[in-house]
């Protein structure tokens, strides 16, 4: 459960995020959506940690973010782009998760097997292809067994059998319970795996709520048309 | 401290890797063989060493540190979406980064001491070399560190980090020339010793020409310093502006990185 509260963010001048308040519910998958430079990597950002807000709170399972990192123990972070030290190995990045994260069940099997990795993770990360590190980075997020699963873009750069079995995994991380936003501009991908949409435009959330309400609402049969027209009422 | 050291290790990992690193310490190898093997004279040798460490290390400790801070920024982000604090990861980041940068030139300048050199004599100069050369590494990498933190504009940041060595290295000495030229009727001593302590190449200079007496080749900042303080108070006061530099674009860094968004 990730409980959003009042948050802003600014780079120089610039109002990425204004004043957002949301509450993410556990065993739900939400879709952030939202045209480029709308907020939703700096929205992730500030659940992880990874940018200082201006304002507001973040709360994860009931603890305020602010000063705080032991409670990314529960996060599973795939980022939008994947670059890791070349000289290392997967294996050797594995291992280094392994030991700064406590509390955990780790399994890595079928990941491996799924994505073909377990030749891919001797190799240094400069010779692999930018569609294997990313499934290294799925790896590293889904196999500790995390509470909370943050995917930017994820599918972005994989081939079309790794991307479907990639939705078959987060589909049945769903069944066990699991907090799971991810961003996406693919709407055959969302309206697959999403419960819960929210809309993101210049920072502020335009909408709320299940894809059928959103079709609902705008008449539309279509997701892609949908959030379409979420655009050109603005 | 413990999350440090994991981050360390794995960094040091990685950096002994690199291509640039061994090559770095080949080159130390080949200018030692080249001096100790050569010349007659080892104190000789030790200057041109000197010289040779006051020009080179400053400009590949930053461009190296920059390089490495900008190539690790997405690792970064990775990083820091683990249970890990930002103070753990900047030293881990850090200091994986200078120590590979200061053992792999040890090796190479130790090695061909050990070789060449017929009576090992000049061991002396050799370690207070070592030392200098460690100082300035652990100075640069931190200011490239500073650069590249607060420029996030990889080839501007680059351009920068070769601006702050084209200064200190190469035009600082005409820059104190032209000075001392221009104000030749004032007592300018003082502001003089102070110009050195704002360079630490010129500290490291200083500090092994004081310790070795060699004031012919002090320049004029060096001698103005031993005339001021005498040899023994130069070399505490020298000393510590080292330290100082050492301490302040570290914290600088720390501070930025702790504050940082990625």
């Amino acid at each position: 459960m990730v409980e959003i509260n009042k948050l802003s963010k600014k780079y120089n001048k610039n109002e990425i995020l204004k004043n957002i308040s949301l509450s993410i519910n556990k065993g739900e998958v939400t879709a952030v959506v939202g045209p480029n430079g709308s907020g939703k990597t700096t929205l992730i950002k500030s659940i992880l940690g990874l940018v200082k807000l201006n304002s507001g709170s973040v709360e994860v399972d009931g603890i305020n973010i602010k000063n705080n990192f032991t409670y990314k123990n529960n996060i599973g972070y795939v980022p939008q782009v994947a670059r890791y030290p070349e000289n290392l190995t997967g294996n050797e990045i594995l291992s280094l998760v392994k030991e700064l994260r406590t509390n955990y069940e780790f399994s890595s099997q079928k990941i491996i097997e799924s994505f073909k990795l377990s030749e891919e993770l001797n190799k240094p990360f400069k010779n692999l292809s930018g569609g294997t590190k990313q499934k290294v980075s799925i790896l590293i997020a889904l196999a500790f067994n995390p509470k909370i699963i943050i995917l930017d873009e994820p599918t972005a750069g994989l081939d079309p059998v790794s991307s479907s079995y990639f939705k078959d995994l987060i589909l049945e991380e769903k069944e066990k319970k699991k907090t799971i936003i991810l961003t996406s501009h693919i709407m055959s991908e969302i309206q697959e795996l999403a419960d819960e949409i929210i809309f993101l435009l210049d920072g502020e959330i335009k909408f709320k709520g299940t894809i059928t309400s959103l079709l609902e609402e705008s008449k539309e049969s279509k997701l892609e048309r949908a959030i379409a027209q979420l655009m050109l009422r603005e | 401290m413990h999350l440090m050291n994991k981050i360390l290790l794995y960094e040091i990992h990685n950096t002994i890797r690199n291509k640039w690193i061994i090559i770095y310490s080949f080159f130390f190898f080949f200018i030692g063989y080249a001096l100790f093997a050569f010349s007659g004279d080892g104190s000789k040798a030790f200057i041109s060493l000197m010289n040779i460490v006051l020009f080179i290390i400053p400009i590949v400790a930053l461009v190296f540190g920059s390089i490495f801070l900008y190539n690790s920024r997405e690792f970064i982000e990775m990083m820091l979406s683990q249970p890990i604090d930002r103070k753990s990861l900047f030293f881990g980041l850090y200091l994986g980064t200078a120590l590979p940068l200061i053992f792999s030139w040890i090796i190479g300048i130790t090695i061909p001491y050990f070789l060449f050199t017929v009576n090992y004599n000049n061991t002396e100069e050799l370690i207070l070399v070592i030392i200098i050369g460690s100082l300035l590494t652990i100075i640069f990498t931190a200011i490239a560190f500073l650069i590249a933190l607060k420029q996030d504009d990889k080839s501007k940041g680059l351009a920068y980090s070769i601006f702050v060595w084209l200064i200190l290295a190469i035009l600082y000495d005409g820059l104190v020339l032209l000075i001392i030229y221009t104000f030749e009727d004032y007592p300018l001593d003082k502001f003089i010793i102070g110009l050195s302590i704002i360079n630490p190449i010129d500290l490291g200079r200083i500090f092994f020409l004081i310790q070795f007496n060699i004031s012919a080749l002090m320049g004029y900042t060096g001698a103005i310093f031993q005339k001021f303080f005498g040899a023994n108070l130069g070399i505490v006061i020298s000393s510590f502006c080292m330290i100082l530099w050492v301490i302040l674009p570290v914290y600088l860094s720390l501070k930025l990185f702790g504050k940082k968004d990625f």
